[in-house]
């Protein structure tokens, strides 16, 4: 009997609509786990002074230009807005009412710093489909590679963090993205940021030991003072003493989206500092790669719909007549002419 | 005989020239994308990495082309035999519209140079959507050249290649029925990685679903609008009774359709978030209530025997489905942090203006040069 | 004759400074053939045509820094000052006579000129005990300081000592020291902090007053908003180093010693309000100030900052409001609807629209009028 598709759909729309909610969490695949090594870095906004250095070191060691941005003022010489083509890293103010007081919600301001986040469960790796994105599965560093690149843009269509950015404005563009300085990483220094940064602010380290020293300054109280590491965490350069402030009681990035190894601390609630919080603990790939795979487990289900097909359209067409057109075994009036 | 004919007639007539022009233009831009860039030409930024050129030139340009798909899983499937007239204008449509999606994607991407790594299997991540999206595409366009090719050989008299291609052409119709189920769900699933950035109007898990049933009717659309309109452009007969049945098919899967898509909303507590008063929740009504408009047209069965409201009705449901890809990856789509602007750049619109201008003139073309459309006899006949 | 023998610019030779041993012995030998105890304004020959307004100069916990400070002055020189300015009636260090002779003339001064004199303290005012930590006289100097603040003009607090209470207030603060503005409410006092402060801060300050007769805008610490209006930061020549992240991380070390900024050591110019980057120390040339030689700033004028926080710890950065050059967490970008682009899109949709309908209307309502046409083979 032909496939009828009018009834599997009628019977399927009854089922979607009765299964919909359970059928989100069946067609989920397993969460990603950090890497054993992973490399993180803690972003604590109360100790961020904003002084750029970051933004100028991280210039520097990858390379970037500076951003003209002649539409607010021809007098500055590097402000941009946002993430960009030549701005891989950029501290962001938020402020409110009259700003009189730093790391305050009502009438303060903060400072955020924002990146790549190298998610544990990184959309833009499932994404791409050329691996032009890849997770190390080592130190968990999200790289880019231009050279297998195809321009593409899912990438920066899917990041929950909009964080890969294409330079449109020549004819060859790529995308640019933080690498965490995977290159200086490699000869065994601190990611340019962390090396600069002049309080400690970004933090470099293990995940597994940010995540312990951030817990440590979310459970003192606020005015006790506090050893903040600078560079790297259980490094040896100097330390600095200050006071830890009155913290958003979470870390950021600890569970969001199934995790990232860049990791906040703010005294600003993080959705107005920009950091999405209506998300879920499990990555979005979860459920693309859930469907995915349901569907496509091993390429079985297309091929098995392939043989049904080609089953049916064989009994269905019947054997080529003289003028090599393909009839059909139903009835037709065949009027001749 | 064969059941098809050539159409002849001059090639050159106003229209013709008309739209050459505007296809020029199209491709004089497309010189400067190539020179300057994508920044020049258009308003695509990183907010809405994929603007027009993606979603209307692709998206719904593939889905016009689903055609193709529509009428062969009638006759091929479904066993109705009697629509097989249309299956040669059809295959032709959907080889149109996904060869000028496929254009417009090389276009449209930022590295167009590297496109071949796309085929290579050592870079190939199987995980990723675009991926199968990018194959099934590429062999479905494949696959329809060839699907199509009986007429170019019938036209050079080649009989005995036909010959040997009739034997083998069921295995590629089946696979081409196979290939656009996989990727014009897959043009849904697209979506889903978007999670909150995607409006809760439109984000679902049953968004492949939603998608691949939208596309069939387009499809499905598709085969009586531009059956009506060659008709009358070309002082044919129209098909009314074939494409009166058809019109009782196509209302059938609307109404599940929209079955669908509203329980799933409701059952996701989502409908709420229709009533708010902005420019998201006005499309999203617009959107239903076209394909509602549509239902109403085609379920009536007095209509199922007029062609003005079949041509309204196939009308009404191609906007519906394009306002539905466009609400889906545009209007619903939110970029994170806020602040993104777009909208299409004069010279954006005037590429797409081009391509599908492009997409008409070689149908015009072809119709006229290769035998494509059924013969005018046979189509009384079936009446 | 008198003129020369005054004359003491140029006396030494290059900074026109005169030693305190001289300008004792000088001023003794005035007063001592005059009988008059206080120093000679009265000799001498610059005295300007009006008179010369009094100044008592009271002395409480001090180092005299504050007084060695203005000593090396040379616009105007002290000597100028004291001379030729103001009429100095009372200062332990600087005062011809000693003991009971200079409290007579103090009190001789305070009570001709009620009203009418200025005051400046240095040094912090002890409180504890009933301030017998500090006594001039047999008398603390707190019952000092409000016999002569009552009949003052207005009161000069110079030195961080006085102005907030300095070094002896920091850590357990034994004495109870604290600031002048804590113990005389009811006269306007101005505070010129600074360990030392430059010296022309305050004599900017008191020739303003002897000018205008009114005291110079203060801000809401009472001090001259001409030299503490700014942060340190704000005007540092070592700033684009800041700025552009270059910083000294030890002393001694490649970037210490190419200049670049010390705030990783514990600067505390971001939040340290003084003029010291613009006009110096010492008329020496550029340079002369502690960040340019190469130490970070302590924030010797700050309350809670000089002689509180560890040298070494970082600052706060104190901003009034962020500088508009970072960008908000949502900023405009991108290009929105051009009015030809949104008049084209209309234009195409309505045109389709319009085509569509015309063509519907043409169309056939049945299928009878459908079919039945014949197939023409020409278009």
């Amino acid at each position: 009997m032909a496939l009828n598709r009018r009834d599997f759909l009628k019977v399927a729309a009854a089922a979607g609509a009765a299964g919909a909610v359970d059928t989100a969490h069946a067609l989920q695949r397993e969460p990603k786990t950090m890497p054993p090594n992973a490399v993180g870095m803690l972003y604590d906004a109360t100790q961020c002074i904003g002084c750029k250095a970051c933004v100028a070191a991280c210039k520097e060691a990858n390379h970037m230009p500076p951003e003209h941005d002649a539409g607010k003022s021809e007098l500055m010489w590097d402000v941009p807005l946002d993430l960009s083509g030549k701005t891989l890293n950029i501290i962001k103010v938020y402020q409110d009412g009259n700003v009189a007081q730093k790391d305050r919600e009502i009438n303060g301001y903060s400072f955020v710093k924002r990146h790549c986040l190298h998610c544990v469960d990184p959309s833009c790796v499932s994404a791409c489909p050329v691996s032009a994105m890849t997770k190390d599965p080592k130190t968990g560093i999200v790289e880019h590679h231009a050279d297998r690149c195809i321009g593409c843009r899912y990438c920066v269509y899917a990041c929950p963090f909009a964080v890969p950015k294409f330079e449109y404005d020549g004819p060859f563009g790529q995308i640019q993205k933080c690498q965490f300085c995977a290159h200086l990483q490699a000869k065994g220094q601190l990611p340019a940021c962390c090396d600069v940064c002049p309080t400690g602010a970004s933090l470099f380290g293990l995940v597994e030991d940010l995540k312990k020293e951030a817990h440590v300054r979310l459970s003192k109280k606020p005015g006790e003072s506090h050893r903040f590491a600078r560079g790297k965490l259980g490094g040896n350069r100097p330390t600095q003493d200050g006071t830890i402030a009155n913290y958003q009681k979470h870390l950021y990035g600890d569970k969001e989206l199934g995790g990232t190894q860049i990791l906040y601390l703010s005294a600003v609630p993080f959705e107005k500092m920009g950091l999405p919080t209506n998300v879920p603990e499990y990555g979005y790939p979860a459920i693309t790669e859930g469907i995915q795979h349901t569907l496509y487990k091993g390429m079985l289900p297309p091929l098995a719909l392939l043989a049904g097909l080609v089953y049916l359209v064989h009994r269905n067409a019947g054997k080529p007549d003289e003028s090599g057109e393909t009839p059909r075994k139903t009835k037709v009036k065949k009027e001749k002419s | 005989m064969s059941a098809h004919e050539p159409l002849g007639g001059r090639i050159l007539t106003k229209p013709f020239l008309a739209l050459s022009a505007l296809a020029a233009i199209a491709l004089v831009i497309l010189l400067a994308r190539f020179v300057f860039g994508l920044g020049a030409v258009t308003h695509i930024n990183n907010g809405y990495p994929w603007g027009i050129w993606i979603v209307i030139d692709v998206m719904i340009g593939t889905a016009f082309g689903c055609a193709g798909y529509a009428i062969a899983l009638l006759v091929y499937v479904l066993n109705r035999g009697e629509y097989h007239p249309l299956v040669r204008p059809a295959m032709m449509a959907g080889l149109f519209g996904y060869t000028l999606a496929g254009a417009a994607v090389i276009v449209d991407l930022g590295r167009y140079w590297q496109v071949y790594t796309l085929l290579l299997p050592w870079y190939a991540q199987f995980n990723s959507v675009m991926l199968e999206v990018a194959w099934c595409v590429m062999a479905y366009i494949f696959v329809l050249a060839i699907e199509f090719s009986p007429a170019v050989l019938e036209r050079f008299g080649l009989t005995d290649a036909r010959q040997k291609l009739s034997k083998v052409l069921f295995v590629i119709i089946a696979v081409g029925i196979l290939l656009p189920t996989m990727h014009q769900s897959s043009l849904g699933t697209l979506l889903v990685v978007l999670g909150f950035k995607l409006s809760p109007l439109w984000q679902t898990q049953l968004l492949p679903v939603l998608f691949l049933v939208t596309a069939l009717l387009m499809g499905f659309a598709i085969v009586p609008f531009e059956a009506i309109l060659a008709a009358r452009g070309f002082r044919r007969p129209i098909e009314t009774r074939l494409l009166g049945k058809l019109s009782g098919i196509t209302a059938l899967l609307l109404a599940g359709y929209l079955v669908v898509r509203f329980a799933d909303l409701i059952v996701r507590g989502q409908l709420g978030a229709a009533f708010a008063a902005n420019l998201e929740t006005g499309m999203f009504w617009l959107e239903n209530a076209l394909f509602v408009l549509a239902l109403v047209l085609l379920a009536r069965p007095a209509y199922r025997t007029n062609p003005r409201m079949m041509f309204i009705a196939a009308a009404v449901l191609l906007v519906a489905g394009s306002i539905y890809r466009i609400n889906a990856y545009l209007i619903g789509y939110h970029p994170v942090g806020g602040g993104w602007n777009y909208f299409p750049s004069v010279t954006e619109i005037l590429v797409t203006v081009g391509m599908f201008s492009i997409e008409i003139l070689l149908y015009l073309l072809f119709v006229k040069q290769l035998p494509v459309l059924p013969r005018a006899e046979r189509v009384t006949a079936v009446q | 004759m008198r003129k020369q023998e005054m004359s003491l610019d140029g006396y030494e030779g290059s900074a026109g400074g005169v030693t305190r041993r001289e300008f004792l012995k000088f001023c003794t030998g005035i007063a001592a053939t005059l009988g008059v105890p206080a120093m000679g304004m009265q000799i001498a020959e610059a005295v300007t045509s009006k008179q010369r307004p009094p100044v008592i100069w009271l002395s409480a916990q001090e180092c005299t820094g504050c007084t060695e400070s203005l000593l090396r002055s040379t616009h105007p020189t002290l000597e100028t000052l004291i001379l030729n300015t103001i009429s100095l009636d009372y200062h332990e260090t600087l005062c011809a006579g000693a003991g009971h002779q200079a409290e007579a003339s103090k009190q001789a001064s305070m009570k001709a000129n009620k009203g009418k004199y200025l005051l400046v303290v240095d040094g912090s005012i002890p409180t504890k005990d009933g301030g017998i930590y500090c006594k001039i006289a047999n008398k603390t100097v707190l019952a000092h300081l409000h016999e002569a603040a009552a009949g003052a003009a207005a009161i000069i607090a110079i030195g961080s000592c006085a102005s907030w209470g300095g070094i002896p207030s920091s850590g357990p603060n034994p004495t109870g020291a604290v600031g002048v503005s804590k113990i005389i409410k009811d006269r306007p006092i101005v505070t010129i902090p600074g360990c030392p402060p430059n010296p022309y801060n305050f004599l900017a300050t008191v020739l303003y007053f002897l000018t205008f007769n009114r005291l110079p805008e203060l801000d809401s610490k009472g001090r001259p908003k001409f030299a503490y209006n700014r942060l340190i930061h704000e005007n540092c020549e070592r700033r684009p180093h800041f700025d552009a992240g270059r910083f000294a991380i030890e002393f001694g070390d490649d970037g210490h010693r190419q200049g670049w900024c010390l705030y990783k050591l514990g600067c505390k110019g971001p939040e340290t309000y003084a003029n010291c980057p613009a006009i110096l120390f010492g008329d020496v040339g550029p340079g002369a100030w502690p960040v340019g030689t190469g130490h970070p700033c302590f924030g010797c004028t700050e309350e809670g900052i000089g002689f509180t926080k560890g040298i070494h710890e970082l600052a706060e950065l104190k901003n009034v409001t962020p500088p508009t050059t970072y960008p908000r967490i949502t900023e405009d970008k991108g290009k929105g609807a051009t009015v030809t682009a949104a008049a084209l899109v209309g234009g195409l949709v309505g045109a389709a629209a319009v085509a569509g309908v015309k063509f519907a209307r043409k169309l056939p309502e049945s299928s009878d009028e459908a079919s039945g046409g014949r197939s023409d083979k020409e278009r």
